[in-house]
């Protein structure tokens, strides 16, 4: 048995593990930040909404289809020179983070935007009733009603976010991912392979029962 | 057709009516006001222009079908709903004329409830009391709490404060809207369909903690259903409403009893679970003269028709028959067939005796 994991290092899976959970958190973290009022805005402005406004959510619209109808492979690649202005390299967890919150925020803003629509307009109306300034109704109201439906997109995006790490392991992003192509598959060590894909089917595990509690949790339906 | 009444006939049976008083008191002044949708580049009139007044401290109905333009009027009031046209004059103060923050404090002084009440499933019972005071946010942490504390005890809840309204029934969660409604210490409130999701009997109790609300709060209370016992167990006065105007308005009394325009008396019927049909052809097989009486007040419960049967001969039969309240004033409907005597003699007695009589057939 030792001898078919003879291949695998395990300072080195230990480091490729920590950068993965940095690169998730980093980016998690920015996406939420970035996402969450875009998300926000593309319901206000959206058709037959408080803040109805065509021309910009078509113009916010066009931008988030574009950037999610684009690989995220071909997105790591072209935001290459934007990337190392923004954090001076385009190699290790810190190069990964902007293509990564770029990939991730459009998707994630669109699944705000539809945990927002799930809320009852009837909740919009009372609220209004009772004198609330929409920042009121978003704030008091909207984010409160959605939160288990915004939890649940926070869970998905962590779990795209996985898999987004793994690829931008080819340009030079370490982690799990990148152990796996440059050992697993170049190196034909089938035996590394094993522990990575592993050891993020175990992340991704935890991440969905901790998305999936803090929905339950939060859910007082 | 409209049949708008002057509700005289209601003045004098029933408590002083609020419409009988000085127009300054008026609360809520629509001056033709109306709503237009535009939709793919056509008008589709939801109201049309209407004019109408609630006075202080009554309770005021609308009735009508999906579709009428009730829920259109409701909404004028508070401007949930932008009128196309007209004024809305509500306390004195031109609604139509507010600016954003200026409606913001107006509808602070406007409560409403709702038909599926609205309530966040995501804040406690008592959240949900205390938030249209957070959004003010002119008191204090300790005075919500003891606004709310005051507010739970009048709507019965003081034993949920901390259960969210998934746990609780319909009627309780409309009891909840009530609570949240009153928190700002409004002078009207809105009903918006509040008891259509109810079962009768909560129905009854939702009813009966409005009438409580203005009688003891004096708030004016001007409320939307399509069930005429509703109006008729709460409401001082009522306007019917049928394709984005009112057909007839007046008195509860009045209309409810002597209902003029044919959406009125359909909603009549069905109150009553009269089919009108089947009843004329019941009556075809009756011999002699068919009366309908109407009493109200003390006159339902006089002992008047024996007396006048004694004095002039009449022998009558009973065809139908209802003794109920309006509100809080007994009537009685009954319809009767005359046969022999003198009975033009006994309707001239009946007549004075300040009972309501309508011949069916001569």
């Amino acid at each position: 048995m030792n001898e078919f994991f003879s291949n695998v290092d395990p300072g080195e899976i230990w480091l490729a593990t920590v950068d993965t959970l940095l690169m998730l958190g980093g980016s998690l973290l920015f996406t939420v930040l970035f996402g969450l009022p875009l998300g926000v805005l593309l319901f206000l402005t959206g058709p037959r909404q408080m803040f109805e406004r065509r021309g910009l959510y078509r113009l916010l619209s066009v931008l988030v289809n574009a950037l999610r109808s684009l690989p995220f492979i071909i997105l790591l690649i072209v935001m290459i020179p934007l990337t190392v202005l923004l954090t001076g390299t385009s190699l290790g967890v810190a190069g990964a983070i902007p293509p990564l919150v770029a990939g991730a925020t459009p998707f994630f803003a669109r699944l705000v935007e539809t945990a927002l629509r799930e809320v009852d307009r009837g909740i919009i109306e009372a609220s209004q009733a009772m004198g609330a300034t929409t920042r009121q109704i978003v704030v008091d109201a909207l984010l409160p009603e959605a939160r288990p439906g915004i939890i649940a997109a926070i869970t998905i995006t962590a779990i795209t976010l996985v898999s987004y790490t793994a690829m931008a392991g080819v340009v030079g992003a370490g982690g799990l991912g990148d152990l796996a192509i440059r050992f697993g598959y170049q190196r034909f060590q089938t035996d590394v392979m094993i522990v990575t894909v592993a050891l993020l089917l175990v992340l991704v595990q935890i991440l969905q029962s901790i998305g999936d509690r803090l929905v339950v949790h939060f859910s007082r339906r | 057709m409209s049949a708008v009444r002057a509700g005289k006939l209601g003045a004098f049976f029933f408590r002083p009516q609020p419409e009988s008083s000085s127009r300054a008191r008026d609360v809520i002044e629509l001056r033709q006001a109306g709503k237009t949708y535009r939709v793919d580049g056509r008008d589709i009139p939801a109201l049309q222009p209407t004019d109408l007044r609630v006075a202080g401290g009554e309770i005021f109905g609308l009735i009508g079908h999906s579709g009428a333009g009730k829920s259109t009027l409701l909404r004028l009031i508070n401007r949930l709903e932008e009128p196309s046209a007209g004024r809305i004059v509500v306390d004195g103060e031109d609604v139509t004329a507010l600016d954003a923050a200026g409606l913001r404090a107006f509808r602070r002084r406007v409560g409403m409830i709702f038909q599926h009440f609205n309530l966040l499933s995501s804040k406690t019972v008592a959240d949900n009391i205390a938030m249209p005071l957070q959004l003010a946010g002119s008191l204090g942490r300790r005075q919500i709490a003891e606004r709310v504390d005051g507010l739970l005890a009048r709507v019965g809840l003081e034993a949920h404060a901390g259960k969210y309204p998934a746990q609780l029934s319909g009627g309780q969660k409309q009891r909840v809207g009530i609570a949240r409604a009153l928190a700002t210490e409004p002078k009207i409130l809105l009903c918006d369909e509040a008891t259509s999701a109810l079962d009768p009997q909560t129905t009854a109790q939702v009813l009966q903690l409005l009438d409580g609300i203005n009688r003891e709060l004096g708030l004016t209370i001007v409320l939307i259903t399509h069930e005429m016992d509703v109006i008729r167990r709460v409401c001082d006065r009522v306007a019917v409403m049928d394709a984005g105007r009112i057909v007839e308005l007046g008195p509860v009394g009045d209309v409810f009893l002597h209902p003029q325009h044919p959406t009125t008396r359909r909603f009549v019927l069905e109150a009553e679970q009269i089919d009108e049909h089947e009843q004329r052809a019941d009556f075809a097989h009756v011999a002699g003269r068919i009366v309908r009486l109407t009493f109200r007040g003390e006159a339902t419960y006089a002992p008047l028709l024996g007396s006048v049967a004694r004095d002039t001969g009449v022998d009558f039969s009973i065809l139908a028959g209802r003794i109920d309240h309006i509100k809080d004033t007994p009537y009685g409907q009954l319809t009767l067939a005359l046969i022999g005597g003198d009975i033009d003699a006994a309707q001239r007695r009946l007549a004075e005796a300040e009972v309501h009589l309508e011949v069916l057939r001569a």
